[in-house]
This record gives structure tokens, sequence and C-alpha cells, in this order.
């Protein structure tokens, strides 16, 4: 099909979401002349989260109103490398936004900064225990940025988002009663921490008579009234309980539709085209210059935007597989152990379990916040010695009531051992919905060499290109350590005088189950990094062989991390925005010579 | 240790949905005040009378009338069903289903090329055959004990229907079922509010600014639909 060729533009970004709309808005105000395109509908709070019609739980969170069209494309899956990978018909696992404002619209809000430790985990790890440590086929690498130097930009995605939370060291005195193992902050929150609903509320009681040290998660969604460095306007959280899964109807949660496109969408610089499917992004004949992108618009016609400079930031996976269609970097061979686009590929390690408290309390799972609640990272990161225990990584372990809604309440049912259906069922779900609380263990899960993406060699999406395929298990390493940070929780449990506790541990054996919620926090595949021989992206996350192609998004981290990925996502955007504005604008051209 | 509430008038409240009520796809929606004690009348548009009956029953054995509420019949939940066969989700347009099908272990998820729809036609044919051959009488007219002995066969995957293993048929009926008895009265099911005010759901209040550390102290306010219905 030919591709009509439009005229040519500075900057287009690929997706509307967190990344693309920091990239865009950032780009504008260097003067640029930036398209963005969206594959999905354009979306509003004003529409999406109108109350009452978007809290309605069957919509939201069974029928996928906000997420990926999975019938024109997919992924397909496997757990190894002899398996026949098959396609994810079906949401349930992981559930990827589509449309403008992507996963940002209708994500939860848990906003953290990535702790500096899991920045450098390889050197750290080697500096703590020894390389011998590091188990083999652990591909355990360095972010290739530090803490401090991504401080500044934690610092402006907290302040774009309007996030709320309790600082704990703030230029290197203590001033609060914030995280202990947090990093010191240049400036405290823009916003209080939220409220502690009463799980969360007796969750930080127990976690502290265990000995542990809780503190208030930070979240963007507001605690009061705001107005971001934009000008965009927030308004304080009512606690509903509808955030993951929907637009808030309150403007409490940030999200690219409130917090940064009310401002882009007037400015004559930007331009928003949706139901624009990206194919590829087209090269020249050195295959190291991006001459633009070609797309498919919703009547099906194929256009061409040249540009001067690309950047995809799409989810993860898209991000990948981008990159694997238009043939930026060389792909990832597991075999030979080269290439570099699908390697790293990751997940997160989270693992839910729940408490029965005395009958006489009420839980009120339905009052809740996306982002908020209570947490612990005392076995997070490298917050603790894992000289003893023999594995690498960590978990912070948190209540995180972000409303518990009753079609999900009646599937969870009751306590184990409680039939799923009948009056024997029905017994066990109220007495759980009223008297329960749920404790995560949101684990970090680590790369490995035989865990990758690559193309699929059958299924193709709607447009004839062939599907992302994923080839992940969970690890001896991972599954150790969910095991040791869930008897924690046990410990957190026995303190809330528990009636009765069930610890879910991931289990040996049991291979990742595609039918089961777990978390959409995908990460790697195009990972950033100093070494082009394991890294598809330099550290500000340019593709080290098509210098006028950045990728931004959650594929730049090089294994996982026990955090919610979007506060990363968000300053590594703008750590990336920042030096093309000082540097690559000025002279285009690699930002890392080798 | 109550104290008093600033409770937005039902005026107020029936204003605010009232402008709303546009944007809300409504099949289905309750009449206002409906007593519900037994099964709502309706039509069904997509199954035929074998399968209805099959469904009323199924249904009525997943979620029985006892003490602590109604039945699922009582709450709508054929009718949810039916309704949500003529939907994009029913029609399997949520899914990807493009070719080839191909069998794998459970745990790489689901592989077959029937939409919801065509596993409900599928899968009740199969189950009334099994109970015809085995029982000598269909689905709805063993005794509500043999009833759960079937379904509980079903769940634990002793019988195929055609292609259709029994627990991935009764994975869709248990799944749908808990849609309809859970999800907001508009769509068809959860008639009165009844699954709601069971378990302490109070649906859209989505309000609860003031009661957020108020610990202990049970909410007082109950549920009430996005259409405006209170229980």
């Amino acid at each position: 099909m030919d591709a009509t060729r439009l005229k040519p533009v500075d900057v287009v970004v690929i997706g509307g979401g967190w990344a693309g709309s920091i990239m865009a808005k950032e780009m504008t105000e260097a003067g640029q002349k930036v398209v963005m395109l969206e594959r999905g509908p354009d979306r509003s709070t004003a529409v999406e989260g109108a109350y009452p019609g978007s809290i309605d739980e069957l919509e939201g969170n069974y029928r996928y109103r906000l997420f990926q069209d999975l019938s024109k494309s997919t992924v397909t899956i496997r757990n190894n490398m002899r398996q026949r990978a098959l396609p994810y018909r079906r949401m349930a696992a992981f559930l990827p936004g589509e449309g403008v404002g992507g996963a940002g619209l209708h994500w939860s809000g848990v906003h953290f900064r990535m702790p500096p430790d899991d920045l450098i985990l390889r050197s750290k790890v080697i500096e703590r225990y020894g390389k011998s440590f590091i188990p083999e086929g652990m591909n355990l690498q360095d972010y290739g940025v530090t803490y401090d130097e991504l401080e500044p930009f934690f610092d402006r995605a907290e302040k774009v988002f309007g996030t709320s939370g309790e600082p704990y060291m703030i230029n290197g005195q203590v001033v609060g009663k914030g995280n202990v193992f947090s990093p010191s902050r240049s400036q405290p929150f823009p916003l209080p921490a939220l409220k502690d609903v009463h799980t969360a509320h007796l969750f930080r009681k127990a976690a502290t008579e265990a000995g542990f040290h809780p503190y208030s998660m930070p979240a963007a969604n507001a605690s009061a009234q705001y107005t971001n460095p934009y000008g965009a306007q927030m308004g304080p959280c009512n606690f509903c309980g509808y955030c993951s899964g929907y637009a808030c109807y309150m403007y409490s949660k940030a999200s690219p539709n409130v917090n940064i496109l009310p401002v882009l969408r007037r400015d004559p610089l930007f331009e928003l085209r949706t139901h624009a499917h990206v194919l590829r992004v087209e090269m020249d004949s050195t295959k190291t210059r991006a001459t633009g992108v070609t797309y498919v618009d919703r009547e099906g016609r194929t256009w061409t935007q040249p540009a001067e400079l690309v950047i995809i930031s799409a989810f993860q996976f898209h991000n990948v597989r981008l990159m694997l269609l238009s043939g930026i970097g060389k792909p990832y061979d597991p075999v030979a152990n080269e290439g570099v686009v699908g390697r790293n590929f990751v997940y997160q390690n989270v693992t839910t379990s729940f408490v029965w408290l005395n009958r006489n309390i009420e839980t009120e799972q339905f009052i809740g916040t996306g982002g908020g609640g209570v947490a612990f990272d005392d076995f997070n990161s490298e917050n603790f010695d894992h000289g003893p225990l023999g594995f690498v990584g960590g978990s912070p372990v948190w209540v995180n009531q972000a409303g518990v809604k009753a079609i999900a309440a009646a599937q969870a049912g009751g306590p184990p051992g409680t039939p799923r259906w009948g009056s024997a069922w029905k017994k066990g779900l109220v007495d759980t919905y009223r008297h329960s609380l749920r404790i995560d263990a949101h684990g970090a899960n680590m790369a490995y060499r035989d865990v990758f993406l690559d193309l699929d060699p059958t299924w193709k999406d709607a447009y004839g290109l062939p599907l992302l395929r994923m080839t992940f298990d969970w690890k001896d390493n991972d599954i150790r350590m969910n095991r040791y940070v869930v008897d924690r929780i046990g410990e957190v449990a026995r303190a809330m005088d528990a009636r009765q506790v069930q610890l879910t541990r991931r289990e040996f054996g049991v291979p990742f189950d595609t039918r089961k919620y777990q978390t959409t926090h995908l990460g790697g595949g195009a990972v950033m990094g100093t070494d082009p021989a394991t890294s598809a992206l330099n550290r500000y996350l340019q593709a080290w062989d098509v210098p006028n192609v950045f990728v931004i998004g959650a594929n730049a981290f090089p294994q996982g991390t026990g955090y919610n990925p979007t506060g990363m996502v968000a300053a590594l955007a703008y750590w990336s925005a920042y030096h093309i504005r000082q540097t690559y604008l000025k002279n285009p051209g690699p930002l890392v010579s080798l | 240790m109550s104290r008093s509430h600033a409770v937005p008038s039902r005026r107020t409240f029936m204003q605010v949905m009232a402008g709303a009520s546009a944007l809300v796809a409504t099949p289905g929606v309750v009449a206002r005040g409906h007593a519900a004690s037994s099964a709502p009348p309706h039509a069904p548009v997509f199954f035929n009378d074998a399968e209805w009956k099959f469904l009323n029953a199924a249904c009525a054995r997943l979620i029985p009338g006892d003490a602590l509420g109604p039945d699922a019949v009582a709450l709508g939940v054929p009718r949810f069903i039916d309704l949500q066969m003529d939907t994009p989700y029913g029609r399997g347009q949520l899914w990807y289903m493009h070719e080839p099908f191909v069998a794998g272990p459970a745990n790489l998820g689901y592989q077959l090329p029937h939409a919801p729809c065509e596993l409900y036609r599928r899968g009740i044919a199969g189950a009334n055959a099994w109970c015809l051959q085995h029982e000598g009488s269909d689905f709805a007219n063993l005794p509500a004990a043999r009833q759960d002995e079937v379904l509980t066969m079903m769940e634990k995957g002793e019988m195929a229907f055609d292609d259709i293993p029994s627990d991935m048929f009764f994975e869709q009926l248990l799944s749908n079922t808990m849609e309809g008895a859970f999800a907001d009265p508009v769509h068809g099911g959860n008639i009165g509010l009844k699954s709601w005010t069971m378990i302490g759901f109070p649906g859209a209040r989505a309000d609860f600014m003031d009661w957020v550390d108020q610990y202990g102290v049970a909410y007082p306010l109950g549920s009430v639909s996005i259409s405006g219905e209170t229980a």
C-alpha cells in the first residue's frame, strides 16, 4: 500500500501517554513543531470520567473500557524457549492501555522515585557480596544514571503530577516521618500525604510493633487542591475507590489528560492525531537515521509523517516491537547471547496476602485511593543484608487499598478452603469483604538470559505485522525473595491480632499464569546503559545505532524494581528531554560517543 | 461515635444522575422501586427455551437463596447474561480471535475459537446432553443436590462439551454470574441492589472524604446505582 507523504515536522511522538505527553511538552517548549500519534481514541476526564457513568465496575474493570483493543493486536506468550508461544487472547495478567492518556489515564497513582541502589544494582551487589553472588544466567546491570543525576527530574515529575507524600530527608536534613530508607530530596512533596484509610492505619501500627518502618506511600492522587507548574488544576481526592481502570471524575488522580494535555492542546506547535496506528519508523538507506514514521488511520489510509526527530514513547512492549519492526538496534539472540532489542525483559513479582480481623472491625474496603496507603521498605532494594539470604532483589510491603469493588470482592470470595460458589461461598464473601484486608509484597523481578522479547513467527496483528512474543517465567531467585518477604508479612499479621491469615507465596515449579491478573508493570526489552553490547539505548534513552530516535518508557529498565514504574518513567522522560534540549537540538548526533 | 454528616439531598443527587444518564449504556434499566422477590419477567433475546432453563437452574445453584440474600435468578443474573450476549463482549469482539487456534497448556490462557455466546451455546448443549445420558434428565430437572454435584464435576473439568473442557465453560458461567449479581443494576442484574446490600458495598456513593479516618465507625449510607436507584 502506498503511503501518502505529509509535510515534514520537527518531532514526531509515538503514543499519547505519560512519556509521550512529557516529551511533546518539552519539545514544544524548545520551539519544535510536534505531531503526536496515538492509535486509540481521544479521551478526556470530562467525557470518560463523567460521574456517575464513569464509575461502572463492569465496564471499567471487566469490559476494559480504557484498555488496549486486543481484537486488533496482542502479544504471544510462552514460559520457555522449548514451548510454542500462544496468543494472549483475553485481558488478564496485565492490562495495557490505549487512547489518549495511555496507561496514565487508567493507572492507580502510586508515584515513587527509584531507590538509588536499584539504579546501580550490579555494582552494589558486587561491592557488597562479590561477583559470584549473582546467579548464573542473571543479567544484572546498572542503569548508567545515578539518583543524584535524576533527582531534579524526579522532583519535576512530582510537581507536574501533584504528588502527595511525607518526606524523610531534604538536603541531608531529617525533616519528617517519611520512609527512613528513602534518599534525600531537594524539595518537599508538592502536597502532604493522604490520610490513612482504616486498614492502612491498622497496618502502620502493626508494622511498627513488628519492628519495621512504615511510611505513607507517595501518591499522584491529590490530598488537596493543586495547580501544577503548567497551570493544570487538580481537586482533592475523596477516596471514591475508582482509580485503577477509570478516569478520575474528581480530577484528583494525575493523568496526561488532566496534568499536561490541556496545556499542550492549546499550543500551536502541537498537533494530536488520534486513531493513528504506527506501523514502523522509516529509515534512510544507511539504517542509521530515521526519516519519519508510517501509520494507518481509522479509514485504513496509510500516511508517512517525515520528522527530524522520532520519539518512541508508547507502552513498554510496544516500544520494543516498533524497534524490532523498524530495524532499530540489533535484535537479541538468547542462544548466541548477542543483540540487545528484546534483551532483559522483566515483570514484577507481586503476591497479595489476606488478613481477617475480628468481626467487630469493619475494614470498609470500598474506601480507597489508588496511590495511597502505608508501606515499609525494610526488605526492599539493598535496605537489608542479602548475604545470608542468597538472593538478589527485594520487595516493599504495603496496604494499598485502592477501593475493592463488588464484582472483584465476589470473585475473590472467602478464606482459603471456601468454595467458590454456593451458600458457603456467600458466607465467606460477606465475612471477607467486611472484615479483611489485603497486604501486597510488591517485589522486583530480575532479568535473565532466557527471558526476552522477539517477534512471533506465526501470529499477526490486524495490519499483517508479527505480534511480539514474550518468553517469560518465574525464576528460583525471585521466588525465594518473595517467600522470604511474605514471611515478614506473617509477622505483621500477628501484630494485628488477626483471626485468620492467608500468606500468599510464589510457589516453586508453578509457571507464570497468563490467566490471572498480576500487574501491568512490565519492563525492559530495550534497556538503557553504558555498553552497547548489553543496552539498546544510551543513558539518555537515545538509540545507540540511530541517534535521532529516543525510546522512552519502562522498556529502559535493565531489571525490575520493587516500586511501581511510572515515577521513574516520568523522571527518565524529563531527564532525556533535558539533554535533548540542552545538547541534541543544538548539535544533533549521538549524546554518548564511544 | 457517630457525628452529623452532610448527606446530599436525594433531589440534588437525582439531578446529577439525570444530567449524566445520557452517557450511560442502560440495557434493561430496572424501574425504580421494583420489588424483586422472584425472577423478573424477561423474554430471552439470545437463549432458546432449553438454554434459558439451564441458565436459570445453574445460576440459582451458583448463587442460591439463603438467609444472607436472594438467589441469582431473583437477582436477574440470567437476564444480565442474556443481555451481555448481544454486546461486543458477548460476540467475542474484545478478544484476539485471529487464527490459527492451537491448544496449549492451561496457564497460557484461552485458545478456542469461540466467542462467549458460542461458549454458552455449545456448553449448555453439552451439559444437557451429558445429563440426559447419565441422569436421564436435562440439568434443569435434576434435584438441586444433584445439580450441585454436576456443577462440581464441571468445575473440576471432568466432562468435555465438544472441544470445550467443562471447566472452561464453568469458569465462563461462574464469572458472568458473579458479574451479573454484583455489577451495577443498570446492566440488568443485582436487582434491588440486593447483592451490594448483602456485602455492604455502597456502589456509586463514591465520596468518602469525611469517612476515610473515622476508624471503627461503620459507613452509614445505603447502596446506590449509577441510575440513581437506591436499595
